[in-house]
């Protein structure tokens, strides 16, 4: 098990990089902590699979260092990183049965054949398919192949981190969580490092301790999943995390105060004068409807009802924005108008937040 | 009532004519022959099966046959191997694919025939680059009176004329296998031999068969390239079944016999290749269900 340092990568799959925009993994600084969990997420193409490859060893990066522990492992092969990988799509050894698949790993490193078998069926119970064991591994369903494959990442115990490639694209729905859990389960139980990508936000922050968000080959937040949802770091993060994600306004902040849309909207905060393209960020969860028309004017276009709460679509100056109403709240007949909670109210510069003047607000 | 039409039968007519004078007329005029004798003016009489049993119990058919497979398996294991150990070392992406690929299908694009005198001249000890190169350094070399020499030479041939086929068909079949396998096996730290056994083999094996298959009935009918390099000899060391079967035909007119000697020719290729297609069959089926 190791703490994995990324010092100053970057990586392009072109020979000669001139500008930014040529590098899939844009500059990147960061410590994946001994022990914790992590979950990459990000839209497809975001350079999550190749910074993977990257700590795997698959790739080498164009710039930067990355280390395991204090080791410099930049160039160091695969097989010398002790790492385990699971793929987006089931790889298995057709010819071999499930049993010779799941020991493959361990017999590559010259483990002892009582060992492997106790690591084997340990592994087969996780997973439920000891009954299979002495089939062959051709002609199984692909759920099946890919439960293989996170089988195999996981029958070594002394891996330095097990890195999944949103591993559970082809898995049934409730095999999912069941696989998921016990993943979690492992984690705690042995504390390997883990890394976990995935666009799902669902299994990014049910799996991880904390999550890394991607976006166009940057890493534009790490945080608790709690901090993803209240303090966005990037208008990314805001619209990428969260159902329906967050309602973004271009504004005129001054101080405490925002003009939206020539309306004018307490902050709660001073945010002083930030110039560039300024935007207000406020989740659906924070939109309270108004009914004495004190706020931003907006019209109900439609009411969305999920259940454990309704989602509603308004139109406030041409923008369609969402609100979130508990479900035993009626819906008022006379919304004219929205009212922001300042609790839930975050500032936007450039698509980076602005930090209030005088400190966070404790929550 | 229903009114019972024969007139579509008509619209088989054009497929029978087609097969009949493709294939069934011209066999049967093999069968006719390999029933027949004659003294020559077109007049034949009934021999009933005994051409077949002469060829059956002639010394110089089971010689041939012999020297036949010998050849057809030497030439498949060479090539076979060979072949994928060339699939394995060519580049997998960028400028020198396409080059590899030339180079490599140009033997195959050269008439049977032009590949024998290439050869054929290529090995004379008088004027021949390799029957010379070989002379001076010394090596009794002469493939026109050495039966292992015609032997070396005629193999040598071969694989350089077949091998590409192979190789080709061997490569395909790599280019297929997905990046994510050659990961997950630098993952689960796989030597090379284990790559080659577990991942590459296995996906090579349809098109290794078809390849097999291929060049064993291409080669159990080769004719025209040792006809044109050593013309059956020396002696009859190189005589196989399709140059026996010429001299027994056209060389001394025994229509008879070289009829019941083609039709058991013929049976002979369709036996072994009924055998190979049912063992690369079951080996699927194995693999499927197991």
């Amino acid at each position: 098990m190791a703490k994995i340092t990324l010092d100053d990568l970057a990586h392009s799959y072109l020979p000669d990089p001139q500008g930014e925009d040529d590098y899939a993994l844009k500059e990147l600084n960061h410590v994946w902590e001994d022990g914790s969990a992590y979950a990459l997420l990000g839209a497809s193409g975001c350079g999550k699979t190749t910074l993977l490859n990257i700590i795997s060893g698959l790739l080498t990066p164009s710039r930067g260092r990355i280390l395991f522990n204090d080791a410099d492992v930049t160039h160091a092969p695969t097989t010398e990183r002790n790492i385990a990988q699971v793929f987006q799509f089931p790889v298995v050894y057709d010819t071999m049965t499930v049993r010779d698949n799941l020991a493959f790993p361990l017999r590559n490193r010259g483990a002892s054949e009582s060992y492997v078998a106790e690591r084997v069926a340990a592994i087969a119970r996780m997973i439920g398919m000891e009954a299979e064991l002495g089939r062959r591994a051709q002609g199984l369903t692909a759920d099946a192949k890919q439960k293989i494959s996170l089988g195999r990442g996981m029958v070594r115990e002394d891996v330095n981190a097990l890195l999944f490639d949103e591993p559970l694209t082809v898995i049934d729905p409730h095999m999912k969580w069941e696989l998921r859990t016990q993943l979690k389960a492992l984690h705690h139980e042995f504390g390997h490092t883990m890394i976990y990508v995935t666009h799902d936000q669902t299994e990014a922050l049910t799996f991880a301790d904390r999550v890394a968000v991607m976006h166009e080959g940057r890493v534009v937040q790490i945080g608790t999943p709690s901090e993803l949802f209240e303090r966005p770091e990037h208008t990314f993060v805001g619209y990428f995390i969260g159902s329906p994600g967050m309602n973004l306004f271009e504004a005129e902040v001054r101080g405490d105060r925002a003009v939206i849309a020539g309306a004018e909207v307490p902050l709660g905060q001073s945010y002083g004068r930030p110039t560039g393209r300024v935007e207000v960020g406020v989740r659906p969860e924070y939109v309270r409807l108004a009914g004495d028309g004190a706020g931003l004017p907006a019209a109900i276009r439609r009411v969305e009802d999920v259940g454990r709460h309704k989602i509603i679509r308004l139109d406030v100056g041409g923008r369609n924005v969402s609100a979130i109403l508990d479900e035993g709240t009626p819906v008022p007949a006379d919304a004219g108008a929205i009212r922001f909670e300042p609790a839930g109210v975050n500032v936007y510069e450039n698509g980076w937040r602005v930090k209030p003047q005088d400190g966070e607000r404790a929550r | 009532m229903k009114t019972v039409n024969q007139k579509a039968w008509f619209l088989v007519l054009p497929v029978l004519v087609l097969v009949a004078f493709s294939a069934v007329i011209p066999l049967m005029t093999v069968v006719n022959y390999s029933v027949q004798d004659t003294f020559g003016n077109n007049v034949f009489f009934w021999a009933g099966l005994d051409w077949f049993r002469d060829t059956l119990e002639s010394e110089r058919m089971w010689a041939s046959l012999g020297r036949q497979l010998v050849f057809s398996f030497t030439i498949l294991v060479i090539e076979v191997v060979l072949g994928v150990i060339v699939a394995l070392n060519m580049p997998k992406r960028g400028f020198w694919v396409s080059f590899c690929l030339v180079t490599m299908s140009l033997p195959l694009l050269i008439p049977w025939n032009v590949v024998g005198t290439i050869w054929q001249i290529f090995g004379r000890v008088d004027i021949g680059l390799l029957g010379y190169t070989l002379g001076q350094l010394g090596i009794d070399y002469n493939y026109t009176q050495d039966a292992g020499d015609a032997w070396f030479t005629l193999i040598l041939m071969d694989v350089w004329h077949w091998t590409s086929l192979v190789a080709l068909l061997a490569y395909a079949g790599l280019k297929s296998i997905p990046d994510a396998y050659y990961q997950a096996a630098k993952i689960d730290q796989a030597s090379r031999w284990k790559v080659f056994r577990y991942i590459e083999l296995p996906k090579m094996r349809g098109v290794l068969l078809i390849a097999i298959l291929l060049r064993f009935m291409d080669s159990f009918m080769i004719y025209t390239e040792p006809f044109v390099v050593t013309g059956g000899g020396p002696g009859s060391s190189t005589n196989f079944l399709s140059i026996d079967l010429v001299k027994i035909a056209l060389g001394q007119m025994d229509l008879g016999p070289a009829a019941a000697y083609s039709i058991m020719y013929f049976l002979v290729i369709l036996l072994i290749s009924w055998v190979f297609y049912t063992v690369m069959t079951n080996l699927d089926r194995e693999g499927g269900t197991r």
